[in-house]
């Protein structure tokens, strides 16, 4: 990788790891939102540096436009301006370092104890791979997925009818 | 300087922790539900720098089915937090205690 690619790379990196700051610890819910935002984007250009074409753009779509849409939607529906100024911390917070800390030891051990592969293959595109892969050896978790967006799908609309029908 | 598999995996690592930090010391739920998101979002980094530096592109359509089921549980968790916040106008969850005995 040249010079510029891994400015490029770093630049990536610090935005996805600073703006998921941002998302956990900024005490405004609007800026979280939208901080998840670049989060995306960065994961996506990392992607792109990890030959997942397909990945970047489907992670631009999915994400961008359809999961972060509904969760600023959400945010919408459930903000008051008079509920910003609640404490947004939980009262055992310093008890939360524990298994937080715990968690990222075992990472961190993990990814220090293993001798990882370094055999890389300059790859194409992945888009008619993955379509080949997604209908012969993973059909039918295709299919499955298809049956779990519609449930979802079906779940969520009964939901927010339930409501109207209790008023 | 190549940047190696470590490098996404300490990425992982890192984006992971802070989303277990986001679910475990804010109050708001749709917090949660962003650290939520930035979990899957790590465990999916970690899957693509796998299937890149392994090198099996099955990684990715691992990725690809998280997304969908990340989709599919965005689209419920979202319509249960705003009928919970339609019936008891918060979105803080010390004061969903529903389902507490």
């Amino acid at each position: 990788m040249n010079i510029l690619g891994e400015i490029v790379f770093w630049v990536f990196v610090l935005l996805t790891i600073g703006s998921s700051m941002v998302v956990v610890f900024h005490s405004r819910i609007i800026y979280s939102a939208f901080a998840l935002l670049f989060t995306f984007f960065g994961i996506a250009g990392l992607y792109v540096f990890l030959a997942a074409d397909f990945l970047a753009a489907s992670q631009v779509l999915i994400y961008v436009g359809g999961i972060l849409t509904l969760i600023i939607f959400g945010v919408f529906m459930t903000t008051k301006i008079t509920t910003l100024s609640i404490p947004q911390l939980t009262h055992h917070r310093y008890i939360a370092l524990i298994p937080i800390g715990l968690v990222f030891y075992a990472l961190v051990h993990m990814i220090f104890k293993t001798s990882w592969p370094v055999n890389v293959l300059d790859v194409g595109p992945t888009t008619q791979m993955l379509g080949q892969l997604l209908l012969t050896k993973y059909l039918v978790p295709f299919e499955l997925a298809s049956v779990l967006l519609l449930a979802a799908l079906v779940g969520a609309m009964r939901l927010a009818r339930m409501f109207r029908e209790a008023d | 300087m190549t940047v190696g598999l470590e490098w996404y995996l300490w990425l992982s690592a890192l984006l992971f922790v802070i989303g277990v930090a986001g679910v475990l010391t804010r109050r708001n739920a749709l917090i949660i539900f962003m650290s939520i998101e930035l979990m899957l979002n790590a465990v999916n980094l970690a899957f693509v720098a796998f299937s890149r530096f392994i090198p099996n592109i099955d990684g990715q359509i691992f990725v690809f089915f998280v997304m969908a089921v990340a989709a599919a549980e965005v689209a419920v968790g979202l319509a249960i937090i705003v009928t919970i916040f339609k019936r008891k106008e918060s979105v803080d969850i010390d004061q969903v205690n529903l389902m507490r005995w």
